[in-house]
């Protein structure tokens, strides 16, 4: 409130003990602009508060729209389906299915799309939870602040690294690295019995699910270590020193005492990375090959919901009839379904579970 | 040695302690060596070809520089921060302060928590798409500074509203108390009080909104296009910025590109890191000050952070970064 002028540093008791009768003009402006202030306050932040809320609901609906004609047509076969060919340069007749205009021999299945996403979310969270927990009881309970506050800010740091340059190093340094040096191992000692089948040969050159898997895991353990490190920080020392009293080794009251105390927040902050790990697009379009079925091996090139929308936009605005299109929102609308429901399934975890250290939510 | 309780063994214990121990920090290291192999493998293969003109030459098709690629990251943060910044600290305004005064608003707050952090979970693949269809395409402007600077503005504001949401609840009640004591209108005692100590945290989680907008791709390749040169106008001309280099020029025929996407790659980088350190600077600052400002009886509404309950976690961790 500029207006107010000389007198802002001032704390405004009674407005008018020094004046009789009527204030002067500018006197009473300023304090009209006083008492009104909090009313200024309240109704900006209120129109802050449900602007990004609108978008959110536009966006969705936006979405909805768009991907209408190609619910109708794809129907459910879209969710199982294997087939994904989108008709393009093929002959180029235009066909109609309920009235909808597509390519003819346009058929969308995005099971491998949609199992590429699962896979190697679940992946990165196998990888990411253990270490992330490991490392926070190491930085908070075994190594001398002098040490740990250092690598705390790199773990901080390998947060906010653009994804963008992790799929870099990933795509030309550690993939490479893990197909010439760490893949033959496990592969050639893996037996031929299920689900171990799939990590035996080929390993292909470094581009595929389990790399996009690690590199995932990468990027999601910021999130989940520096909130169970902040959580062990909460954790009150009394039952934790009580334990050690009783004679319980570091395991024991790991296990017993600390672990259980922050569960919840741990379980939140495994769904949101989880959440993370799901929409992540970039770092997986450049890793994980870009290739529109389920790999015959963990090593070999995958897609994913998000790299899938990124990478086919150019093709897809190449079919006149905009069916292409149409099913790239009905993709972009199922990651949406997907990720909000990881979200509010967090959510309801941590309501459930009691609100100790809760990561997410008010606190 | 035999114990007298029923429960595993010493010697399985003393096993099993030093197993966890191991295990702890082979995770650390597990984590570290990733972390610093990324850091080092970004400085190393950029610095072996690196020359300084990359900062102010201009992208030519066969190669030249970066020039308006970062001036363009640039001019997006800049938009971010003004947009998303003023949106999302009155968001947080909102959710900390005002909800549960107003009783109407105190009923909706929970939906709109939820709302705010499931925005926060969105994919940003998908708020490009959306950005695709309705600015893009829908209004008109084509691939363009506009478009993508409303695209990562909503993108981060559901992250700057938790973190001022955050520091404000932990401004202690006292202070509100007291200025309210004192005579202070609400909105007087908010902007003199309760806002004031609450800058830090609020400052740290803008910096750190900054980090994620910069190192964005995937909403701006579907919104802001991407051009050699800055453009003069704010729709219908598509974008420059560094993100897109990295991602398309590493594989493309011309090794000349491939060094420019590595030298892009190491700008970002430092202008994360400068985000963070100064974030850190922000924190450190304000808690020596506050054990210098201790016992100051005349400072009573100056920058004060004496507390004992505001722990340093008061501020919001790096850790919460999205990074989709």
């Amino acid at each position: 409130m500029a207006s107010v002028g000389g007198a802002a540093g001032r704390v405004p008791a009674t407005p008018h003990a020094e004046y009789v009768g009527k204030p002067p003009a500018p006197r009473r402006v300023a304090d009209f602009l006083r008492r009104n202030e909090e009313h200024a306050w309240r109704g900006t932040a209120w129109i802050a508060v449900v602007l990004p809320l609108a978008a959110l609901a536009f966006a969705v609906s936006v979405l909805a729209v768009k991907a209408w004609p190609a619910i109708r047509v794809n129907g459910w076969y879209f969710l199982y389906g294997r087939t994904w060919t989108d008709g393009i340069g093929a002959y180029g007749a235009t066909v109609h299915t309920d009235g909808v205009a597509h390519l003819q021999g346009a058929k969308f299945g995005a099971w491998a799309i949609i199992w590429g996403t699962v896979v190697s979310s679940l992946i990165a969270i196998v990888i990411a939870v253990p270490l992330s927990i490991g490392a926070a009881f190491a930085l908070t309970e075994r190594l001398p602040s002098w040490i740990s506050r250092p690598l705390g800010f790199t773990i901080e740091i390998l947060a906010g690294i653009p994804s963008v340059v992790i799929g870099l190093w990933g795509i030309l340094t550690f993939g490479p690295w893990l197909a010439k040096n760490v893949y033959p191992a496990i592969a050639d000692h893996m037996p031929n019995v299920p689900i171990l089948k799939y990590f035996r040969n080929p390993v292909g050159g470094g581009e595929g699910l389990l790399s996009a898997g690690i590199v995932l895991a990468l990027m999601i353990v910021p999130i989940i270590a520096s909130t169970t490190r902040d959580l062990f920080q909460q954790v009150p020392p009394l039952p934790k020193e009580g334990a050690s009293a009783l004679g319980m080794t570091d395991w024991e009251v790991a296990s017993k005492v600390t672990l259980p105390w922050v569960r919840s927040g741990i379980i939140g902050a495994t769904v949101l990375g989880l959440g993370r790990a799901l929409g992540e697009t970039i770092a997986v379009a450049m890793i994980g090959g870009a290739i529109l079925h389920i790999p015959p091996t963990v090593y070999l090139p995958f897609t994913t919901v998000a790299a899938t929308i990124l990478t086919q936009l150019d093709g897809a605005l190449t079919d006149g009839t905009g069916f292409a299109v149409a099913t790239l929102a009905e993709l972009a609308l199922v990651l949406a379904v997907i990720s909000v429901g990881v979200n509010l399934l967090a959510r309801l975890i941590i309501n459930r579970t009691g609100r100790v250290g809760a990561p997410v939510g008010g606190a | 040695m035999t114990s007298l309780t029923a429960g595993p063994s010493t010697t399985r214990r003393r096993v099993s302690t030093i197993v966890w121990r191991v295990l702890t920090y082979l995770a650390l290291v597990l984590i570290m060596a990733p972390a610093a192999w990324l850091l080092i493998g970004v400085l190393g293969r950029a610095w072996s070809h690196w020359r300084w003109s990359v900062l102010w030459t201009q992208l030519t098709p066969t190669g030249g520089g970066l020039r308006d690629q970062i001036l363009g990251t640039l001019i997006l943060m800049v938009g971010v921060f003004i947009i998303a910044g003023t949106i999302g600290v009155l968001a947080g305004i909102h959710l900390a302060e005002f909800t549960r005064a107003h009783r109407a608003s105190g009923r909706l707050s929970g939906p709109l928590r939820t709302a705010s952090d499931i925005l926060s979970g969105f994919p940003s693949i998908v708020l490009g798409y959306v950005g695709y269809v309705a600015l893009v395409v829908g209004l008109h402007w084509g691939f363009s500074l506009l478009s993508a600077l409303i695209i990562l503005s909503i993108m981060v504001i559901p992250y700057i509203a938790k973190t001022t949401e955050n520091s404000l609840r932990q401004v202690p009640t006292g202070y509100r108390e007291g200025a309210e004591a004192l005579g202070m209108s609400a909105g007087y005692g908010l902007r003199k009080v309760v806002l004031k100590s609450a800058l830090p945290g609020i400052v740290t989680g803008l910096l750190l909104a900054l980090a994620i907008a910069c190192g964005e791709t995937a909403p701006l390749i579907y919104t802001a296009g991407f051009s050699n040169t800055l453009p003069h106008s704010l729709t219908h001309a598509q974008f420059p910025y560094l993100t897109y280099v990295v991602f398309q020029f590493y594989n493309d025929p011309s090794v000349q590109k491939h060094y420019l996407s590595y030298d892009a790659a190491l700008i970002l980088v430092v202008i994360v890191l400068l985000l963070l350190v100064s974030s850190r600077i922000v924190v450190s600052r304000t808690q020596r000050h506050s054990e210098s400002s201790r016992g100051k009886q005349g400072r009573i509404f100056g920058r004060f952070r004496q507390d004992p309950s505001r722990a340093p976690e008061a501020v919001p961790n790096a850790g919460d970064l999205p990074l989709a």
